[in-house]
Protein backbone atom coordinates (compact mmCIF):
# COMPACT_ATOMS: atom_id res chain seq x y z
CA UNK A 1 0.00 0.00 0.00
CA UNK A 2 1.40 3.35 -0.98
CA UNK A 3 1.60 5.65 2.03
CA UNK A 4 3.51 8.69 0.88
CA UNK A 5 4.34 9.96 -2.61
CA UNK A 6 5.54 12.99 -4.49
CA UNK A 7 4.36 13.62 -8.05
CA UNK A 8 6.17 15.99 -10.35
CA UNK A 9 7.48 17.85 -7.31
CA UNK A 10 9.28 21.07 -8.13
CA UNK A 11 10.77 23.30 -5.48
CA UNK A 12 12.58 26.61 -5.42
CA UNK A 13 14.95 28.34 -3.02
CA UNK A 14 14.17 31.92 -3.97
CA UNK A 15 14.89 32.08 -7.71
CA UNK A 16 16.97 28.93 -7.66
CA UNK A 17 15.13 25.80 -8.73
CA UNK A 18 16.25 22.89 -6.57
CA UNK A 19 13.84 20.14 -7.70
CA UNK A 20 12.68 19.39 -11.24
CA UNK A 21 9.68 17.05 -11.18
CA UNK A 22 10.60 14.48 -8.56
CA UNK A 23 8.46 11.33 -8.22
CA UNK A 24 9.11 9.07 -5.28
CA UNK A 25 6.87 6.79 -3.28
CA UNK A 26 6.97 5.01 0.04
CA UNK A 27 4.88 1.98 0.93
CA UNK A 28 3.56 1.06 4.33
CA UNK A 29 6.32 -0.49 6.51
CA UNK A 30 8.92 0.17 3.86
CA UNK A 31 12.33 1.79 4.26
CA UNK A 32 13.46 3.90 1.35
CA UNK A 33 16.88 5.49 1.01
CA UNK A 34 17.59 8.61 -1.01
CA UNK A 35 21.20 9.01 -2.00
CA UNK A 36 23.02 11.67 -3.95
CA UNK A 37 25.88 14.12 -3.76
CA UNK A 38 25.78 17.50 -2.05
CA UNK A 39 23.33 19.81 -3.79
CA UNK A 40 21.40 16.97 -5.46
CA UNK A 41 18.19 18.19 -3.80
CA UNK A 42 17.80 15.51 -1.12
CA UNK A 43 17.30 17.89 1.76
CA UNK A 44 15.01 20.11 -0.32
CA UNK A 45 12.93 17.02 -1.07
CA UNK A 46 12.53 16.21 2.63
CA UNK A 47 11.81 19.84 3.48
CA UNK A 48 9.10 19.87 0.81
CA UNK A 49 7.52 16.69 2.13
CA UNK A 50 7.59 17.89 5.74
CA UNK A 51 6.00 21.24 4.88
CA UNK A 52 8.95 23.51 5.70
CA UNK A 53 8.79 24.36 1.98
CA UNK A 54 5.20 24.56 0.76
CA UNK A 55 4.14 23.27 -2.64
CA UNK A 56 1.13 22.62 -4.84
CA UNK A 57 -1.38 20.46 -2.90
CA UNK A 58 -1.18 17.46 -5.23
CA UNK A 59 2.59 17.36 -5.45
CA UNK A 60 2.82 15.52 -2.14
CA UNK A 61 0.24 12.95 -1.05
CA UNK A 62 -0.03 11.12 2.24
CA UNK A 63 -2.50 8.22 2.62
CA UNK A 64 -4.02 9.35 -0.71
CA UNK A 65 -4.74 12.88 0.55
CA UNK A 66 -3.00 15.97 -0.88
CA UNK A 67 -0.65 17.50 1.72
CA UNK A 68 1.82 19.54 -0.37
CA UNK A 69 0.21 22.84 0.66
CA UNK A 70 0.13 22.17 4.41
CA UNK A 71 2.36 23.89 6.95
CA UNK A 72 4.96 21.83 8.78
CA UNK A 73 2.94 21.61 12.01
CA UNK A 74 -0.07 20.17 10.13
CA UNK A 75 2.01 17.62 8.23
CA UNK A 76 3.61 16.60 11.51
CA UNK A 77 0.19 16.15 13.14
CA UNK A 78 -0.68 13.67 10.38
CA UNK A 79 2.30 11.57 11.37
CA UNK A 80 4.96 12.54 8.83
CA UNK A 81 7.78 13.53 11.16
CA UNK A 82 11.29 14.74 10.36
CA UNK A 83 14.67 14.32 11.99
CA UNK A 84 16.25 17.46 10.56
CA UNK A 85 19.74 17.71 9.17
CA UNK A 86 22.20 18.94 11.78
CA UNK A 87 20.02 17.52 14.60
CA UNK A 88 18.68 20.93 15.57
CA UNK A 89 18.14 20.30 19.27
CA UNK A 90 16.64 23.16 21.26
CA UNK A 91 19.48 24.65 23.35
CA UNK A 92 17.12 26.01 26.04
CA UNK A 93 15.64 22.56 26.65
CA UNK A 94 17.13 19.64 28.56
CA UNK A 95 17.52 16.26 26.88
CA UNK A 96 14.27 15.07 28.40
CA UNK A 97 12.43 18.25 27.43
CA UNK A 98 13.75 17.93 23.89
CA UNK A 99 12.20 14.46 23.80
CA UNK A 100 8.95 15.62 25.40
CA UNK A 101 8.37 18.39 22.91
CA UNK A 102 8.47 15.79 20.14
CA UNK A 103 4.88 14.88 20.91
CA UNK A 104 3.64 18.48 21.22
CA UNK A 105 1.60 18.46 18.00
CA UNK A 106 0.79 14.74 17.93
CA UNK A 107 0.23 13.18 21.31
CA UNK A 108 -1.64 10.05 20.25
CA UNK A 109 -0.05 7.43 22.50
CA UNK A 110 1.51 4.30 21.08
CA UNK A 111 4.68 2.29 21.42
CA UNK A 112 7.03 5.24 21.80
CA UNK A 113 7.13 6.99 25.17
CA UNK A 114 9.98 8.45 27.23
CA UNK A 115 10.53 4.98 28.68
CA UNK A 116 10.80 3.17 25.33
CA UNK A 117 13.02 5.89 23.86
CA UNK A 118 15.35 5.55 26.87
CA UNK A 119 15.27 1.80 26.32
CA UNK A 120 16.32 2.35 22.71
CA UNK A 121 19.09 4.82 23.65
CA UNK A 122 20.02 4.06 27.30
CA UNK A 123 22.76 6.70 27.39
CA UNK A 124 20.11 9.43 27.07
CA UNK A 125 18.54 8.44 30.36
CA UNK A 126 21.80 9.14 32.18
CA UNK A 127 22.03 12.54 30.52
CA UNK A 128 18.37 13.46 30.65
CA UNK A 129 18.89 16.57 32.84
CA UNK A 130 21.71 17.98 30.69
CA UNK A 131 21.06 20.69 28.13
CA UNK A 132 20.57 18.95 24.77
CA UNK A 133 23.50 20.77 23.25
CA UNK A 134 25.95 19.60 25.96
CA UNK A 135 25.94 16.08 24.50
CA UNK A 136 28.31 14.54 21.97
CA UNK A 137 27.30 14.60 18.31
CA UNK A 138 26.17 10.98 18.35
CA UNK A 139 24.13 11.44 21.51
CA UNK A 140 22.55 14.57 20.07
CA UNK A 141 21.57 12.56 17.02
CA UNK A 142 19.95 10.00 19.31
CA UNK A 143 17.96 12.80 20.96
CA UNK A 144 16.88 14.10 17.56
CA UNK A 145 15.67 10.64 16.52
CA UNK A 146 14.04 9.99 19.89
CA UNK A 147 12.31 13.38 19.72
CA UNK A 148 10.75 12.44 16.37
CA UNK A 149 9.74 9.00 17.66
CA UNK A 150 7.89 10.52 20.62
CA UNK A 151 5.04 11.44 18.25
CA UNK A 152 4.70 7.78 17.17
CA UNK A 153 5.17 8.72 13.53
CA UNK A 154 3.74 6.82 10.59
CA UNK A 155 6.55 8.11 8.41
CA UNK A 156 9.96 9.02 9.80
CA UNK A 157 12.06 11.27 7.56
CA UNK A 158 15.75 11.07 8.49
CA UNK A 159 17.97 13.73 6.98
CA UNK A 160 21.68 12.84 6.96
CA UNK A 161 21.67 11.20 10.37
CA UNK A 162 25.27 9.98 9.96
CA UNK A 163 26.67 13.35 8.95
CA UNK A 164 29.81 14.27 10.87
CA UNK A 165 29.77 11.18 13.10
CA UNK A 166 32.45 8.54 13.63
CA UNK A 167 31.79 5.13 11.98
CA UNK A 168 31.37 3.37 15.31
CA UNK A 169 28.76 5.95 16.36
CA UNK A 170 26.97 5.64 13.01
CA UNK A 171 26.73 1.90 13.61
CA UNK A 172 25.10 2.50 17.02
CA UNK A 173 22.58 4.88 15.50
CA UNK A 174 21.65 2.57 12.64
CA UNK A 175 21.31 -0.28 15.13
CA UNK A 176 18.13 1.47 16.29
CA UNK A 177 16.51 1.23 12.87
CA UNK A 178 15.09 -2.33 13.09
CA UNK A 179 13.31 -1.42 16.33
CA UNK A 180 11.90 1.70 14.71
CA UNK A 181 10.59 -0.31 11.75
CA UNK A 182 9.16 -2.89 14.12
CA UNK A 183 7.13 -0.15 15.84
CA UNK A 184 5.28 0.29 12.55
CA UNK A 185 6.92 3.40 11.13
CA UNK A 186 7.85 3.65 7.48
CA UNK A 187 11.21 5.31 7.04
CA UNK A 188 12.82 7.61 4.47
CA UNK A 189 16.56 7.92 4.91
CA UNK A 190 18.62 10.54 3.18
CA UNK A 191 22.26 9.48 3.08
CA UNK A 192 25.48 10.41 1.39
CA UNK A 193 26.99 7.09 2.41
CA UNK A 194 25.91 4.72 -0.37
CA UNK A 195 26.90 1.51 1.39
CA UNK A 196 24.99 2.40 4.50
CA UNK A 197 21.93 3.32 2.41
CA UNK A 198 21.98 0.09 0.40
CA UNK A 199 22.42 -2.00 3.54
CA UNK A 200 19.36 -0.72 5.43
CA UNK A 201 16.81 0.06 2.72
CA UNK A 202 14.17 -1.89 0.80
CA UNK A 203 14.42 0.50 -2.12
CA UNK A 204 16.78 3.24 -3.08
CA UNK A 205 16.45 6.44 -5.13
CA UNK A 206 19.50 8.24 -6.44
CA UNK A 207 19.24 11.96 -7.10
CA UNK A 208 21.37 14.24 -9.23
CA UNK A 209 20.84 17.97 -9.78
CA UNK A 210 17.23 17.98 -8.62
CA UNK A 211 16.08 14.87 -10.49
CA UNK A 212 15.74 11.17 -9.68
CA UNK A 213 18.31 9.44 -11.85
CA UNK A 214 17.98 5.88 -10.61
CA UNK A 215 15.67 3.80 -8.46
CA UNK A 216 15.30 0.18 -7.54
CA UNK A 217 15.95 -2.52 -4.96
CA UNK A 218 19.47 -2.50 -3.53
CA UNK A 219 20.08 -5.99 -4.97
CA UNK A 220 19.05 -4.86 -8.45
CA UNK A 221 21.08 -1.68 -8.86
CA UNK A 222 24.67 -2.26 -9.88
CA UNK A 223 27.59 -0.19 -8.60
CA UNK A 224 28.26 1.13 -12.08
CA UNK A 225 24.75 2.41 -12.52
CA UNK A 226 24.83 4.05 -9.09
CA UNK A 227 28.13 5.65 -9.98
CA UNK A 228 26.63 7.13 -13.12
CA UNK A 229 23.44 8.19 -11.37
CA UNK A 230 25.37 9.74 -8.51
CA UNK A 231 27.99 11.72 -10.40
CA UNK A 232 26.36 12.16 -13.83
CA UNK A 233 27.29 10.76 -17.25
CA UNK A 234 30.46 12.74 -17.72
CA UNK A 235 32.13 11.35 -14.66
CA UNK A 236 31.38 7.73 -15.58
CA UNK B 1 16.85 53.87 60.61
CA UNK B 2 15.59 56.33 58.06
CA UNK B 3 18.01 54.78 55.55
CA UNK B 4 16.68 51.30 56.17
CA UNK B 5 13.19 52.68 55.66
CA UNK B 6 14.24 54.31 52.41
CA UNK B 7 15.80 51.12 51.10
CA UNK B 8 12.71 49.07 51.98
CA UNK B 9 10.47 51.58 50.19
CA UNK B 10 12.83 51.25 47.22
CA UNK B 11 12.66 47.47 47.19
CA UNK B 12 8.85 47.63 47.28
CA UNK B 13 8.83 50.19 44.46
CA UNK B 14 11.09 47.80 42.57
CA UNK B 15 8.25 45.27 42.70
CA UNK B 16 6.10 47.70 40.72
CA UNK B 17 8.86 48.19 38.15
CA UNK B 18 9.31 44.42 37.89
CA UNK B 19 5.58 44.16 37.15
CA UNK B 20 5.97 46.78 34.42
CA UNK B 21 8.89 44.81 33.03
CA UNK B 22 7.77 41.19 33.30
CA UNK B 23 5.40 41.35 30.30
CA UNK B 24 8.02 43.10 28.22
CA UNK B 25 10.62 40.50 29.21
CA UNK B 26 8.25 37.64 28.36
CA UNK B 27 7.48 38.93 24.87
CA UNK B 28 11.06 39.85 24.10
CA UNK B 29 12.30 36.48 25.35
CA UNK B 30 9.97 34.49 23.12
CA UNK B 31 9.82 36.44 19.88
CA UNK B 32 12.59 39.07 20.08
CA UNK B 33 9.91 41.72 19.75
CA UNK B 34 10.39 45.00 21.60
CA UNK B 35 6.94 46.38 22.22
CA UNK B 36 7.31 50.16 22.42
CA UNK B 37 3.62 50.46 23.29
CA UNK B 38 4.08 48.39 26.46
CA UNK B 39 3.91 51.39 28.80
CA UNK B 40 0.83 52.75 27.05
CA UNK B 41 -0.83 49.34 27.24
CA UNK B 42 -0.29 49.44 31.02
CA UNK B 43 -1.94 52.87 31.15
CA UNK B 44 -4.75 51.56 28.92
CA UNK B 45 -5.22 48.66 31.34
CA UNK B 46 -5.41 51.12 34.23
CA UNK B 47 -8.25 52.99 32.48
CA UNK B 48 -10.13 49.74 31.86
CA UNK B 49 -9.91 48.95 35.58
CA UNK B 50 -10.89 52.53 36.41
CA UNK B 51 -14.02 52.27 34.24
CA UNK B 52 -15.05 49.02 35.90
CA UNK B 53 -14.47 50.51 39.36
CA UNK B 54 -16.25 53.81 38.75
CA UNK B 55 -19.14 52.61 36.56
CA UNK B 56 -19.94 49.32 38.25
CA UNK B 57 -18.72 50.27 41.70
CA UNK B 58 -16.52 47.16 41.84
CA UNK B 59 -13.62 46.55 44.16
CA UNK B 60 -10.37 47.31 42.30
CA UNK B 61 -9.06 43.76 42.61
CA UNK B 62 -12.28 42.27 41.24
CA UNK B 63 -12.21 44.84 38.43
CA UNK B 64 -8.66 43.71 37.57
CA UNK B 65 -9.77 40.08 37.57
CA UNK B 66 -12.46 41.01 35.03
CA UNK B 67 -10.05 43.12 32.99
CA UNK B 68 -7.42 40.35 32.80
CA UNK B 69 -9.26 38.07 30.32
CA UNK B 70 -10.25 41.12 28.25
CA UNK B 71 -6.61 42.17 28.09
CA UNK B 72 -5.59 38.61 27.22
CA UNK B 73 -7.99 38.70 24.27
CA UNK B 74 -6.74 42.11 23.23
CA UNK B 75 -3.12 40.92 23.33
CA UNK B 76 -3.98 37.77 21.41
CA UNK B 77 -5.76 39.76 18.69
CA UNK B 78 -3.05 42.41 18.54
CA UNK B 79 -0.38 39.76 18.03
CA UNK B 80 -2.46 37.63 15.66
CA UNK B 81 -3.59 40.40 13.33
CA UNK B 82 -0.92 43.08 13.64
CA UNK B 83 2.38 42.14 15.26
CA UNK B 84 2.81 38.68 13.67
CA UNK B 85 2.82 40.39 10.29
CA UNK B 86 5.73 42.59 11.33
CA UNK B 87 8.01 39.79 12.56
CA UNK B 88 10.83 38.67 10.31
CA UNK B 89 14.50 39.09 9.58
CA UNK B 90 14.21 42.87 9.76
CA UNK B 91 13.88 44.22 13.33
CA UNK B 92 12.63 47.64 12.22
CA UNK B 93 8.95 46.92 11.30
CA UNK B 94 7.90 45.81 14.81
CA UNK B 95 9.60 48.85 16.31
CA UNK B 96 7.84 51.20 13.91
CA UNK B 97 4.45 49.55 14.32
CA UNK B 98 4.57 49.47 18.13
CA UNK B 99 5.85 53.06 18.19
CA UNK B 100 2.85 54.04 16.08
CA UNK B 101 0.57 52.06 18.34
CA UNK B 102 2.03 53.89 21.34
CA UNK B 103 1.19 57.29 19.85
CA UNK B 104 -2.26 56.19 18.71
CA UNK B 105 -3.08 54.77 22.16
CA UNK B 106 -1.95 57.91 23.96
CA UNK B 107 -4.07 60.11 21.74
CA UNK B 108 -7.08 57.84 21.94
CA UNK B 109 -6.83 57.87 25.75
CA UNK B 110 -6.49 61.66 25.75
CA UNK B 111 -9.57 61.92 23.55
CA UNK B 112 -11.54 59.48 25.66
CA UNK B 113 -10.47 60.38 29.19
CA UNK B 114 -8.98 63.90 28.90
CA UNK B 115 -5.59 64.84 30.35
CA UNK B 116 -6.87 64.93 33.95
CA UNK B 117 -4.96 62.65 36.23
CA UNK B 118 -6.90 59.76 37.67
CA UNK B 119 -6.53 57.24 40.44
CA UNK B 120 -8.04 53.84 41.10
CA UNK B 121 -9.53 53.92 44.57
CA UNK B 122 -8.25 51.21 46.89
CA UNK B 123 -10.42 52.09 49.89
CA UNK B 124 -8.77 51.68 53.29
CA UNK B 125 -5.90 49.72 51.72
CA UNK B 126 -4.47 52.97 50.40
CA UNK B 127 -3.50 54.20 53.83
CA UNK B 128 -3.11 50.95 55.76
CA UNK B 129 0.34 50.12 57.07
CA UNK B 130 2.14 47.48 59.07
CA UNK B 131 4.52 48.41 61.84
CA UNK B 132 7.63 46.23 61.70
CA UNK B 133 9.77 47.34 64.62
CA UNK B 134 10.46 51.02 64.12
CA UNK B 135 9.53 50.92 60.41
CA UNK B 136 6.11 51.36 58.89
CA UNK B 137 5.47 49.43 55.70
CA UNK B 138 2.53 50.43 53.53
CA UNK B 139 0.19 47.54 52.84
CA UNK B 140 -0.34 48.62 49.24
CA UNK B 141 3.37 48.70 48.28
CA UNK B 142 3.83 45.38 50.09
CA UNK B 143 0.91 43.80 48.21
CA UNK B 144 2.38 45.12 44.98
CA UNK B 145 5.78 43.57 45.73
CA UNK B 146 4.25 40.24 46.74
CA UNK B 147 2.19 40.27 43.53
CA UNK B 148 5.35 40.86 41.50
CA UNK B 149 7.05 37.88 43.13
CA UNK B 150 3.96 35.72 42.58
CA UNK B 151 3.73 36.78 38.92
CA UNK B 152 7.37 35.86 38.39
CA UNK B 153 6.99 32.52 40.19
CA UNK B 154 3.91 31.78 38.07
CA UNK B 155 5.66 32.71 34.82
CA UNK B 156 8.67 30.56 35.76
CA UNK B 157 6.40 27.60 36.50
CA UNK B 158 4.67 28.13 33.18
CA UNK B 159 8.00 28.34 31.37
CA UNK B 160 9.81 25.46 33.01
CA UNK B 161 7.09 23.05 34.14
CA UNK B 162 4.49 22.96 31.36
CA UNK B 163 4.22 21.73 27.82
CA UNK B 164 3.26 25.25 26.69
CA UNK B 165 6.41 26.58 28.36
CA UNK B 166 8.56 24.07 26.48
CA UNK B 167 6.90 25.21 23.27
CA UNK B 168 7.64 28.85 24.22
CA UNK B 169 11.33 28.10 24.76
CA UNK B 170 11.63 25.89 21.69
CA UNK B 171 9.99 28.54 19.49
CA UNK B 172 12.32 31.14 20.91
CA UNK B 173 15.33 28.92 20.07
CA UNK B 174 14.32 27.88 16.56
CA UNK B 175 10.83 28.46 15.13
CA UNK B 176 11.33 26.29 12.03
CA UNK B 177 12.39 23.21 13.98
CA UNK B 178 9.64 23.93 16.52
CA UNK B 179 7.11 23.75 13.68
CA UNK B 180 8.46 20.27 12.88
CA UNK B 181 7.34 19.32 16.41
CA UNK B 182 3.81 20.50 15.61
CA UNK B 183 4.24 23.87 17.29
CA UNK B 184 2.56 26.69 15.38
CA UNK B 185 4.84 29.69 16.02
CA UNK B 186 2.22 32.32 15.11
CA UNK B 187 -0.17 30.78 17.65
CA UNK B 188 2.53 30.55 20.32
CA UNK B 189 3.32 34.24 19.82
CA UNK B 190 -0.36 35.18 20.15
CA UNK B 191 -0.74 33.23 23.40
CA UNK B 192 2.50 34.76 24.73
CA UNK B 193 1.30 38.31 24.08
CA UNK B 194 -2.04 37.42 25.64
CA UNK B 195 -0.25 36.26 28.79
CA UNK B 196 1.94 39.38 28.75
CA UNK B 197 -1.26 41.45 28.73
CA UNK B 198 -2.51 39.62 31.81
CA UNK B 199 0.72 40.64 33.54
CA UNK B 200 0.16 44.16 32.20
CA UNK B 201 -3.25 44.15 33.91
CA UNK B 202 -1.65 43.36 37.26
CA UNK B 203 0.89 46.14 36.65
CA UNK B 204 -1.95 48.49 35.69
CA UNK B 205 -3.84 47.72 38.91
CA UNK B 206 -0.93 48.79 41.10
CA UNK B 207 0.08 51.66 38.84
CA UNK B 208 -3.40 53.08 39.26
CA UNK B 209 -3.72 52.41 42.99
CA UNK B 210 -0.25 53.55 44.08
CA UNK B 211 -0.19 56.87 42.27
CA UNK B 212 -2.01 59.16 39.89
CA UNK B 213 -1.90 58.44 36.18
CA UNK B 214 -2.86 60.20 32.98
CA UNK B 215 -2.71 59.21 29.29
CA UNK B 216 0.85 60.46 28.75
CA UNK B 217 2.79 58.57 31.40
CA UNK B 218 3.16 55.32 29.43
CA UNK B 219 6.55 56.01 27.79
CA UNK B 220 8.22 56.72 31.15
CA UNK B 221 6.91 53.37 32.51
CA UNK B 222 8.31 51.75 29.36
CA UNK B 223 11.75 53.16 30.13
CA UNK B 224 11.74 51.87 33.72
CA UNK B 225 10.60 48.49 32.40
CA UNK B 226 13.34 48.47 29.78
CA UNK B 227 15.99 49.32 32.32
CA UNK B 228 14.81 46.59 34.67
CA UNK B 229 14.83 43.99 31.87
CA UNK B 230 18.25 44.99 30.59
CA UNK B 231 20.15 45.22 33.86
CA UNK B 232 18.48 42.02 35.03
CA UNK B 233 19.75 40.18 31.97
CA UNK B 234 17.62 39.56 28.89
CA UNK B 235 15.38 36.54 29.18
CA UNK B 236 15.71 36.02 32.94
CA UNK B 237 12.52 36.74 34.90
CA UNK B 238 14.25 36.73 38.31
CA UNK B 239 16.80 39.07 36.79
CA UNK B 240 13.94 41.35 35.84
CA UNK B 241 12.79 41.46 39.48
CA UNK B 242 16.34 42.19 40.59
CA UNK B 243 16.64 44.93 37.95
CA UNK B 244 13.38 46.47 39.12
CA UNK B 245 14.56 46.47 42.72
CA UNK B 246 17.86 48.14 41.82
CA UNK B 247 16.07 50.92 39.98
CA UNK B 248 13.49 51.29 42.75
CA UNK B 249 16.13 51.52 45.49
CA UNK B 250 18.25 53.94 43.46
CA UNK B 251 15.19 56.17 42.98
CA UNK B 252 14.13 56.28 46.62
CA UNK B 253 17.68 56.75 47.86
CA UNK B 254 18.21 59.50 45.29
CA UNK B 255 14.96 61.14 46.36
CA UNK B 256 15.97 60.94 50.02
CA UNK B 257 19.14 62.86 49.26
CA UNK B 258 17.39 65.41 47.10
CA UNK B 259 13.85 65.03 45.76
CA UNK B 260 14.95 66.33 42.34
CA UNK B 261 17.31 63.39 41.96
CA UNK B 262 14.71 60.62 42.10
CA UNK B 263 14.34 59.86 38.38
CA UNK B 264 17.91 60.71 37.51
CA UNK B 265 19.44 58.39 40.10
CA UNK B 266 17.42 55.46 38.71
CA UNK B 267 18.89 56.06 35.26
CA UNK B 268 22.39 56.51 36.70
CA UNK B 269 22.09 53.17 38.52
CA UNK B 270 21.05 51.60 35.21
CA UNK B 271 24.15 52.94 33.46
CA UNK B 272 26.40 51.98 36.38
CA UNK B 273 25.21 48.36 36.31
CA UNK B 274 25.74 48.19 32.55
CA UNK B 275 29.30 49.49 32.97
CA UNK B 276 30.13 46.64 35.33
CA UNK B 277 27.97 43.89 33.83
CA UNK B 278 27.20 44.68 30.18
CA UNK B 279 25.11 41.51 29.76
CA UNK B 280 23.06 42.22 32.86
CA UNK B 281 23.14 40.64 36.27
CA UNK B 282 21.55 37.25 35.48
CA UNK B 283 22.04 36.66 31.76
CA UNK B 284 20.16 33.68 30.37
CA UNK B 285 23.23 31.50 29.83
CA UNK B 286 23.61 31.18 33.61
CA UNK B 287 19.87 30.66 34.06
Amino acid sequence: MELLATRGLTAFYGDFQALFGVDISLDEEETVAIIGANGAGKTTLLRSISGVIRNAPDSVTFADAPVGHLDADRVMALGVVMVPEGRRLFPSLSVEENLQIGSYGRNIGGYWTLATVYELFPVLKERRKSPGTALSGGQQQMVAIGRALMSNPRVLLCDEISLGLAPVVIRDIYAALPKIRESGASVVIVEQDINQALKVSDRVYCMLEGRVTLSGKPSEVSRDRIHTAYFGETAA
Amino acid sequence: MIWLDTVIQGVLLGGLYALFAAGLSLVFGIMRLVNLAHGDLIVFGAYIILILVSLLGLNAFIAAAIAAPLMFALGWLLQRFVLNRTLGEDILPPLLVTFGLSIALQNALLEGFSADSQRIGGGTLETASLAVGPINIGVMPLLCFVSAVLVIVALNLLFYRTSLGRAFRATSDDPVTASLMGVRPAQIFSVATGIAMVVVTVAALYLGMRANFDPTIGPARLIYAFEAVIIGGLGSLWGTLLGGIIIGVAQTVGAAVNPEWQILSGHVAFLAVLLVRPRGLLPRAVD
